[in-house]
């Protein structure tokens, strides 16, 4: 099945690395039951902050899903060669992360088991509905093309013809699942943090710098770990993709603050003292937002000048930042900060609690097992070509 | 027994006809007790709607008569926890309310003065607008409805509520009813659930519990398509505030102030 046996070679360090991911799984698969059992009680979510870590999480995982776009644009599109090596990983990253939103939203929910009523009763005015589809649809067509071009790569043959116009259109797909993503948000007419027609724009650029940099953080790895070659130029083409997104994201970020803090509508701006200030004596999430705000501006600096971002060491490093100040963005401030205030003025301490991070580190580990095996599998396809071609030559 | 042919078709045929026949009759006996309701305008339905006198509310000092007979009919548990709590009904301060009305020179009933909230049975209900699986939707008359069996517990809806009036079990609430009403459903955890208008009182004739238990009669229900109800008459003599008109839900409960 699907060059899987290719995944179950490896020496002692990937299989303690598997080991830690499924005992990760394990941890985290054992406190849901619990939750199944006791109710959403378990986590730190209440009346007032209704979504959690959880829901962030997978906010900034479809961002991760989306920003394939990225490398399969160029590359497809404009037949930008230096991408050649590693769209597929841009393709595979998208898979896992759409599973880990998936698992994110499963877990999420007060009643699981009846998920499927969301297509027993499908219901075209809710945005929920249509992330849906546009995920699942996300999902299966980026195994198509990751699987078909794959198959063609280990034949020695170029992908077949058809592959193509799925390829086209899973390109405005891409674009799509975080937008709708974003109108699940943007739509809510008590929700005065989220209610901006920047919203949906925000989470692009921020998807669009965050992902990649992911990218060139796994691409790094393995060719640290697996020998694996990007190709001369794909890394630095890349990094200027982070750059120009992460600079279009900070801009947005301060076009969002520009509207709420010279209107000074009280409604618009408390969120946003909630998350930089603290109000009400809740204070929580201040560090991790300035946080944020430095590395983003660190960032920009490593980013921007050229000699930063063509030593790949610091490359990494800036990349990691980059992660983490839109991770903390948008997977703790974005989805808390749109529940504090609440509607009525209420300030509420929201912590997510142990049980609740070890079922979110679970679906990270899922994740990341993904990654590690479908990365697994395109090296041990690539280095089989390579062997045949030194043989045959 | 033995059933030839001719007698099995017979009887199908007859039960065909006798289930037409039922159902013809329905419609007609479904029209006639509509016309036969004693509302002056000829209008299909109700559309049920409230007005809560604010300053009549605050007459008996701390009261919460209206919340206790709400909560004791609908078996709503008591988590004795804010962060789980569960309300269908319950007082805020007047400025919560009401954001939009702070002021700092008003009285006492405006300023810091209890205001009973509930679900406003919006005639635009963002809620049923964002549920995936219409397990909340609204209902020709206008109460805004949940389906305890359908709901998936996304709490989109809790998202969508500028009022804050949707509670979500987060824990089992069975063991948290005092004093269970079997003539009532009980929830299960990971539902949403919220005021129902007392749905199941109108459907016997009998106002809402809140209204019936309120001491000083200052909750008024009624039909706001009949404009000889009391509603539209005090709607029509008296100013009445709605919350947050400007988010465009049409909220159905109205306060006198």
């Amino acid at each position: 099945m699907f060059l899987f046996e290719k995944a179950v070679v490896g020496s002692r360090r990937y299989w303690s690395w598997i080991g830690i991911l499924l005992a990760l799984i394990l941890a985290g698969f054992l406190f849901y039951l619990r939750q199944l059992h006791y109710g959403l009680g378990i986590t730190g979510l209440s009346r007032d902050v209704t979504w959690g870590l959880y829901i962030a999480q997978f906010t900034f995982l479809v961002g991760v899903a989306a920003s394939a776009v990225m490398v399969v644009l160029p590359y497809y599109l404009h037949d930008h060669k230096a991408f050649g090596k590693i769209t597929i990983l841009g393709e595979f990253l998208a898979i896992c992360a759409v599973t880990m939103c998936m698992l994110f939203v499963l877990v999420d929910m007060g009643q699981p088991m009846r998920v499927l009523n969301v297509l027993i009763y499908p219901t075209l005015n809710s945005i929920m509905f249509w992330d849906m589809v546009s995920l699942a649809g996300y999902l299966l067509l980026n195994a198509i093309i990751a699987l078909v071009t794959l198959r063609a790569e280990l034949k020695d043959m170029p992908p077949p013809e058809w592959i193509k116009p799925v390829i086209v259109v899973s390109i405005p797909w891409a674009v799509s699942i975080h937008t709708v993503t974003a109108f699940l948000y943007s739509g809510l007419p008590g929700r005065s943090f989220w209610l901006s027609a920047l919203l949906a724009p925000r989470f692009l650029a921020s998807a669009f710098s965050s992902g990649p940099a992911l990218l060139i953080l796994l691409t790094l790895a393995m060719r640290r770990l697996g020998k694996f070659d990007p190709g001369p130029q794909a890394i630095q083409k890349v990094s200027l993709i982070v750059t120009y997104a992460m600079i279009i994201n900070v801009f947005f970020l301060l076009m969002e603050l520009f509207t709420v803090f010279y209107s000074r509508i009280p409604e618009h701006m408390e969120h946003f003292d909630f998350l930089f200030a603290g109000s009400g004596g809740q204070t929580m999430l201040v560090p991790w937002m300035w946080a944020s705000v430095l590395l983003a501006a660190a960032s920009l600096v490593l980013l921007i000048v050229p000699r930063y971002r063509k030593n790949e060491k610091i490359l990494a490093v800036t990349c990691g930042m980059v992660f983490l100040s839109i991770w903390i963005d948008k997977g703790l401030g974005l989805i808390v900060g749109g529940f504090v205030p609440s509607p009525l003025g209420a300030i509420t301490r929201y912590v997510p609690t142990l049980p609740e991070m070890f079922i979110t580190l679970a679906i990270w580990g899922v994740g990341f097992l993904m990654v590690t095996v479908f990365y697994k599998i395109t090296l041990a396809v690539r280095e089989s070509m390579e062997a045949l071609g030194a043989r045959w030559s | 027994m033995k059933i030839r042919r001719r007698t099995f078709l017979g009887i199908a045929g007859l039960s065909a006809l006798a289930v037409a026949e039922q159902k013809i009759l329905g419609r007609v006996a479904g029209q006639g007790r509509n016309e036969a309701s004693p509302r002056a305008t000829g209008s299909q339905t109700a559309r049920w709607a409230m007005v809560i006198d604010l300053r009549a509310c605050l007459e008996k000092e701390g009261c919460t008569d209206c919340i206790a007979a709400c909560h004791k009919v609908h078996n709503v548990p008591d988590f004795r926890n804010a962060a789980h709590e569960v309300k269908w009904t319950w007082k805020e301060p007047f400025e919560r309310a009401f954001p939009g009305q702070k002021s700092r020179y008003a009285g006492q009933a405006l300023q810091g003065g209890p205001v009973l909230v509930l679900c406003n049975h919006c005639d635009k209900p963002p809620c049923v607008r964002v549920c995936p699986t219409k397990a909340t939707w609204k209902r020709a008359d206008g109460i805004v409805m949940m389906d305890w069996h359908r709901c998936i517990g996304c709490r989109y809806c809790i998202a969508a509520c500028p009022y804050g009036s949707r509670s979500f079990n987060w824990l089992d609430p069975r063991p948290q009813i005092r004093d269970l009403k079997a003539d009532f459903p009980t929830r299960s955890k990971g539902v949403v659930e919220k005021c129902n208008f007392c749905e199941e009182r109108l459907a016997a004739g009998k106002p809402p519990a809140c209204v019936e238990a309120c001491p000083e009669r200052a909750l008024v229900f009624g039909d706001l398509e009949d404009p000889a109800s009391r509603v539209r008459e005090l709607l029509r003599s008296r100013y009445a505030i709605r919350r947050k008109p400007e988010l465009g839900t049409e909220p159905e409960i109205y306060y006198l102030v």
